[in-house]
């Protein structure tokens, strides 16, 4: 192709556009929850380059290194110490922690509960595909019951966690769900969460074709049609009532939004600056 | 578009008009912009890219309403679509 003439994509300034195509699989839905967020972070009306990604290890643990804004790639379970450092040595920037569901909710739980306790003023974008895709496809602590995976053959025995209200009874100021289907709804969410102050949480489920789909006989475009048939949009419901059963039905929505000190708030009143 | 009876503000409705690009070297063939297309504007080409999968192609190039969402739910940024000049709706293509 003559170079003058090649395509450009609207968000090729938002992209480190020599290390694309990514690594993620055909029809992984993690690039396309990343483009939700590059979209977000360039129609916040603030400048990008005040803006940092921070993200763990695993396959969405890969979107700091295709950001072209200053990003962070930070140990396994790491990424939100790693952002509250950055947001309390640099109160100007905007923080988002982009990463996945075993990073965010297995080995960095404990991470995760206590930033939103002292509502850390971040936002997380967790991608949720239900099992450890980059390591073999094994289950996570959000493999639904009954779910297989390469170490549950005969199906998940464990129950999954509910993020929504896990991150509710930790708490969280901002909380929504969407599915990578519902790009514009996301889009709108992490923008919300951008703009405002406080511990935003932001789950979005993508499927993971080779991991998760590949074992539970779901094809990529299947995944999405579920997505499409069991998604129950229901703003403003109260977390613990919120379901996630590829089966009887996906609740989405913007579940929670309120306002609390954020912990720089807090400590300055209590503190001193 | 028909209309069994035409309304009276035809000639002041525009339709929003797209043209749809593809980068073909970054399509992972997922067909994620061809089954969610609202307009039916894309389908799988038989040519292969580089890495072996097979881009969209606009079949149907002018049903294109420029609504974006080719670009919105692909996961490569591989396709995008940019405003045309938009048409009276009585000129405009049915589906
Ligand atoms: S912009 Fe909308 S109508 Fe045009 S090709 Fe993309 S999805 Fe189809
Ligand atoms: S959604 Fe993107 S990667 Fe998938 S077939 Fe369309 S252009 Fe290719």
């Amino acid at each position: 192709m003559n170079g003058s003439t090649a395509p450009k994509h609207p968000l090729d300034g938002l992209l480190r556009t020599d290390r694309i195509p990514h690594i993620w699989c055909p029809g992984c839905g993690i690039g396309t929850v990343f483009s939700s967020s590059l979209i977000a972070i360039s129609s916040t009306g603030k400048d990008p380059a005040n803006t940092a990604v921070v993200s763990g290890i695993g396959c969405s643990g890969r979107g700091a290194g295709y950001v072209n804004l200053d990003s962070y790639h930070t140990t396994h379970g790491r990424a939100i110490p790693f952002a509250t450092g950055m947001k309390l040595a640099n109160p100007e920037l905007t923080v988002v922690v982009f990463s996945g569901d075993g990073d965010l909710f297995a080995i960095g739980g404990n991470h995760f509960i206590h930033a939103a306790r002292r509502n850390m003023d971040l936002t997380v974008i967790c991608v949720n595909n239900l099992n450890y895709g980059m390591t073999g496809g094994q289950a996570a602590a959000t493999t639904p019951h009954l779910a297989k995976t390469s170490t549950t053959p005969r199906g998940n025995p464990e129950s999954p966690f509910n993020l929504p209200l896990l991150a509710y009874a930790s708490g969280a100021t901002y909380i929504a769900r969407w599915t990578m289907l519902h790009t514009r709804d996301l889009t709108q969410s992490i923008t919300e969460a951008l703009t405002r102050t406080g511990f935003s949480f932001i789950e979005v489920l993508a499927p993971c074709p080779t991991g998760y789909g590949r074992k539970n006989r779901l094809k990529a475009t299947d995944m999405l049609k579920i997505y499409q048939e069991k998604a129950m949009v229901k703003n403003g419901i109260n977390p613990a009532e919120t379901i996630l059963d590829l089966e009887h039905g996906i609740t989405l929505g913007k579940f929670v939004e309120y306002d609390r000190p954020t912990y720089a708030e807090n400590y300055k009143a209590v503190c001193g600056e | 578009m028909k209309f069994w009876r035409v309304p009276l503000d035809t000639e002041q409705i525009v339709v929003t008009r797209g043209v749809v690009h593809i980068i073909e070297e970054r399509c992972k063939g997922c067909g994620y912009c061809i089954d969610y297309c609202p307009r039916g504007v894309l389908e799988a080409s038989s040519r292969f890219n580089n890495r072996g999968y097979h881009p969209p192609v606009a079949k149907q190039p002018d049903l294109c309403v420029n609504c974006h969402y080719c670009e919105a739910v692909c996961p490569d940024f591989a396709i995008y679509s940019v405003e045309a000049a938009a048409q009276s709706i009585s000129e405009h293509p049915v589906k």
